[in-house]
């Protein structure tokens, strides 16, 4: 499995509520939550991302709400892969389970630019800018939450476990 | 894997849930009484699509016959509310579907948010997956002033070691300084560990939890304490007899000040109310520093009893009276303007003092609005001065 697209990059304790505002949560519809995707902290997301994009983004990313609407958001808007130095606890849990890619990698968080080419090598981990041409090596998912991924997410690991 | 005492949804998370259980081969719930589901976000409806959120929750409720499904007049604020009822006891393990249900640490359990396909699963199998955290120990020592409360000391926390100073670790709070906690400031503290990045925040069972639980349930319980041998990744010594009260200011909550440096900082709301301080002791000390008094001109103060039962004791002694007396208005149970659903969102630059949770960007309304966190005392202190300050 790979990523490859371009760069949106942002600082540190990026929080759910700007991932996708409270006012938005009055819907569950990946589509429309996709539309308002990071609009009180870049109101150009939404206009600029294309399918395959990838995010960057400094400490604790996705801190705050459960809200399993933000990875959702994100995913939706075509979000391919999340780089972070740290995810918050909850937004880690839920992008596993909802099979959105995410991966902790805090020099290459902190290195890569906007706007660069990256491309991400999920089963080894390696995180190439095709920018710079530097590569790093991202952490690896622990055995039991490879499983949820490659079944797709929980729900689909729990009923494969039958 | 784990066991699940209780799994826990609200009308925000439930529905998401509810669609994805839809695709599991395996139909209906683990155990209709050890799911509660608990509409506070957006109740009373606050528009269509609210109200279809909340269908979708009462008719999976009624088709699952879930024993713990709370209506509009029954219900409160999720994490006020199901230790109020007696669902949540020491030894449980409790997942939610909201991040706050951190809070029944303060009862000794093992409670952690988690997101709406976690609450799915826990739905259908009873089980959850976890990796079992590093912990960090508080030591609270000596007692507290007068107006000092559990948020005073969360929030002082909270500036101690960052928004993600305790990233997956669990928070433990110990020491000799629990005595002068009552259950309502320890449900406060337990109900930010969150704020921290914590899995989740746990006290001991003492004399008041068990006086707690003799009043709110006929449930067992097990009580588990730490091993006199047990390792902590870090350990910090909290002297609550030097703590002052404590704001976070814009637009996060470790950005703590100390009441007393706030210099003039004019405000046009205040928020008395959450799942963090929208409980008994909250309302008892907002409505002891606004009798008789009348808050600033132009200011909106808005308070809200968490449950019906507390706001029903609020009738019942007064306060009621007092908060309408002093120009607040007083609202029925609602998460409301919390996460900015509605009941008090803020304009363009507009300031509030908040007893919520969060301050990030945007999060009570406009994003150039701006919330404090902080305690109950200095909220209605805040109110009559139409400034940030502390009570006399």
């Amino acid at each position: 499995m790979e990523a490859k697209g371009r760069v949106f990059k942002y600082g540190d304790n990026v929080d759910t509520d700007v991932i996708i505002p409270a006012r938005y949560l009055n819907s569950s519809d990946p589509k429309e939550l996709a539309t308002h995707c990071m609009e009180d902290i870049d109101k150009d997301f939404v206009n600029k991302v294309k399918q395959g994009d990838i995010m960057v983004a400094n400490k604790n990313f996705g801190c705050g709400s459960s809200r399993e609407h933000a990875p959702i958001a994100i995913k939706a808007a075509g979000i391919s892969c999340v780089i972070a130095e740290t995810f918050a606890r909850i937004f880690y849990r839920n992008s596993i389970n909802i099979g959105l890619p995410i991966i902790e990698c805090p020099e290459a968080a902190k290195e890569i630019n906007a706007g660069d080419e990256v491309s991400i090598d999920f089963d080894s981990g390696v995180i190439t800018d095709n920018t710079t041409g530097k590569s790093y090596q991202g952490q690896a998912f622990p055995e039991f939450m490879q499983k949820i991924i490659q079944a797709n997410g929980l729900i689909n690991y729990i009923n494969e476990k039958g | 894997m784990a066991k699940l005492n209780l799994v826990l949804g609200n009308d925000i998370t439930s529905p998401v849930a509810i669609h994805e259980m839809e695709k599991f081969n395996k139909k209906g719930v683990f155990d209709k009484d050890k799911i509660a589901l608990v509409p506070d976000h957006f109740v009373p409806n606050k528009d269509i699509k609210s109200a279809e959120h909340c269908r979708c929750v009462r008719n999976f409720a009624k088709e699952n016959e879930i024993s713990n499904y709370f209506e509009v007049g029954e219900m409160g604020i999720e994490h006020a509310l199901l230790p109020e009822k007696g669902l949540t006891v020491p030894g449980d393990v409790i997942i939610g579907a909201d991040s706050h249900t951190c809070t029944y640490g303060a009862l000794g359990a093992f409670s952690t948010g988690v997101g709406s396909t976690d609450m799915a699963a826990g739905m259908a199998t009873g089980e959850a997956w976890f990796k079992v955290p590093s912990a960090i120990k508080f030591v609270l020592t000596g007692k507290p002033a007068k107006w000092i409360s559990g948020k005073d000391i969360i929030l002082h926390i909270i500036g101690k070691i960052g928004v993600d100073g305790a990233l997956y670790k669990s928070m433990e709070f110990v020491g000799d300084g629990l005595q002068y906690l009552s259950m309502d400031d320890r449900f406060t503290i337990a109900n930010m560990a969150i704020e921290a990045g914590g899995k989740n925040g746990i006290f001991p069972v003492d004399e008041k939890t068990e006086e707690y639980l003799k009043e709110h349930t006929t449930r067992e319980y097990k009580v588990y304490e730490a091993d006199a041998d047990a390792v902590y990744d870090e350990e910090y010594v909290i002297e609550l007899d030097k703590l002052k009260p404590t704001v976070s200011y814009p637009h996060l909550p470790e950005n703590t000040h100390t009441v007393d440096e706030a210099g003039d900082i004019t405000i046009d709301q205040v928020v008395i109310g959450s799942c963090t301080n929208g409980r008994m002791e909250d309302m008892r000390i907002a409505a002891e520093i606004l009798e008789g008094k009348h808050i600033a001109k132009g200011m909106r103060c808005i308070v809200i009893p968490a449950t019906q039962a507390i706001y029903l004791e609020c009738m019942e002694k007064g306060y009621l009276k007092t908060f309408i007396k002093a120009g607040c208005v007083v609202s029925t149970p609602t998460c409301g303007p919390c996460l900015g659903g509605y009941m008090g969102i803020l304009g363009d630059g507009e300031r509030c003092v908040s007893t919520t949770n969060r301050n990030f960007v945007g999060r009570m309304g406009h994003i150039n609005s701006e919330i404090y966190l902080a305690s109950p005392a200095v909220a209605a202190a805040s109110a009559i001065a139409g400034r940030i300050v502390a009570p006399e």
